[in-house]
């Protein structure tokens, strides 16, 4: 999986984000240097959810701004989209796995898709189950193409909600090796995870949330393990 | 990628899935069938009042149909996220209305178009003469109810009661289409036909205002 050429970094600015009465995050600061790999740790409900949305782009903050430091590539008009791999797949049960990601594709504008599609289905091991409906497809299957999806026009931001849920061991190993390789070729990547995995081994820094506000960075000092430590106990 | 090739692309998606499932279209011919029977049924047919009253139940029995067929235009995109994904990709987010839109006229015409002649045979009203300008008409008033019904729909996906929400909302909105609709497709199906402009452009002006508004604030729309 080749990754970006030039990557930026993320800067959270006093993010509030209420719902009704609900804060899901209050004064979120953070500033996230361009190539780190950070790792979102935090109780259910804490706000890494809500934050990654936020870092998307997919909701609104009530309060505050997430800039892009050093700039998305592509025209004002039309930033390059980060790589986003949620919870859900946000992909099609009724297409097969290759029409998700030339659906995908086209709409991103990718050049060559056909080529593109099928570099990433090879490097996903599906190539061979390509022409398969999605719904078809284990839960671990489905994780890869959502993983290919992100990654169809090589974002230079990746942003993952606990990616390894619901994975068996063979796939957070693949994801793990997916995932180091983007870290090293320089990719932002900012991920929500729950305690310690093959994938939290590749966070260079971590944050962790509580009630919606950061309550520890190994950036103020500590160490990663010691934060993902706490998350587990907490 | 421009806004009409991102809606091109999502439009050959909407359809794809469409004839792959048939979900939709089997649903909404089905129950247009039934409620254009069972209204042949509650009514005298064979007397020359039919040709007044028949266009507005056929255009009633099209309103409760779409209203089953808008509904799961945006709840689908709910089960596994890809409202998300669709978000992230366009460059603009009205291809994503645009699309719908567009899949929903095109289904719905399809459907009209299907139950014309079982229509005309059931009510006793000869069609022959006016196939044309009836498509017009059921061109403008199927546009009229996607474009209103799409953007509903995508607000409705996201309230409780989603189910009851469409129809309530839609149904009031819907009436100057419905009665516009009606009384074009009644002046057409008179013995001596009439191409109603008034109300024809009535259902122009109601696509184009109401397509309008959708350009501009349908990204609201799509927000969490």
């Amino acid at each position: 999986m080749s990754g970006p050429a030039s990557a930026p970094g993320i800067r959270f600015d006093k993010i509030d984000k209420r719902y009704g009465g609900l804060y899901a995050l209050r004064r979120v600061s953070l500033e996230i240097a361009k190539g780190e790999c950070v790792a979102l740790v935090g109780r259910n409900g804490s706000g890494k959810t809500t934050l990654l949305r936020i870092a998307a782009r997919l909701s609104r903050p009530t309060a505050g701004t997430v800039t892009f430091v050093g700039g998305l590539a592509g025209d004002d008009s039309r930033p390059v989209p980060a790589g986003f791999v949620a919870h859900a797949t946000m992909l099609y049960d009724e297409l097969t796995a290759e029409e998700n990601l030339l659906l995908f594709g086209r709409l991103l504008g990718v050049p060559e898709i056909s080529a593109r599609a099928t570099e990433l289905l090879r490097d996903i091991d599906l190539y061979d189950r390509r022409a398969s409906m999605l719904r078809t497809f284990s839960r671990g299957m489905r994780q890869r193409v959502a993983v290919a999806r992100a990654l169809l026009h090589r974002p230079p931001v990746l942003l993952l909600d606990e990616p390894a849920t619901g994975l068996d061991t063979a796939s957070v190993e693949w994801l793990a090796r997916t995932l180091r390789q983007l870290r090293d070729s320089g990719c932002t990547i900012l991920m929500s995870l729950h305690g310690q995995s093959e994938i939290s081994a590749l966070a260079t820094r971590a944050v962790r949330l509580d009630a919606g506000a950061v309550v520890a960075d190994s950036a103020d000092g500590g160490s990663v393990a010691a934060i993902l430590n706490v998350s587990v106990a907490g | 990628m421009s806004l009409l090739s991102n809606a091109t692309v999502l439009l050959g998606k909407e359809l794809r899935t469409e004839f792959r499932s048939r979900e939709l279209l089997t649903t909404t011919v089905v129950f247009i069938l039934m409620v254009v029977v069972l209204f042949s049924f509650t009514f005298d047919t064979s007397s020359g009042e039919s040709r007044k009253f028949a266009p507005g139940l056929l255009w009633l029995a099209f309103l409760f149909a779409a209203s089953l067929m808008l509904q799961p235009c945006f709840l689908r995109e709910q089960s596994n996220d890809t409202l998300s994904a669709l978000r992230l990709s366009v460059s603009d987010p009205f291809a994503i209305f645009l699309a719908k839109l567009a899949a929903n006229t095109l289904f719905l015409l399809f459907t009209e178009l299907l139950m014309l002649p079982v229509f005309s045979i059931l009510f006793n009203v000869p069609v022959g003469g006016v196939v044309a300008p009836l498509i017009l008409v059921f061109f403008l008033g199927s546009l009229g109810i996607s474009v209103a019904g799409t953007a509903l729909s995508a607000i409705s996906a996201q309230a409780r009661m989603r189910e009851l929400m469409l129809p309530i909302l839609l149904l009031p909105l819907l009436t100057p289409v419905l009665i516009a609709s009606a009384e074009a497709t009644a002046a057409l199906l008179d013995p001596a036909p009439a191409f109603r402009k008034d109300w024809i452009g009535f259902l122009a002006i109601f696509d184009v205002v109401f397509l309008t508004a959708l350009w501009l604030f349908g990204e609201y729309l799509l927000e969490e």
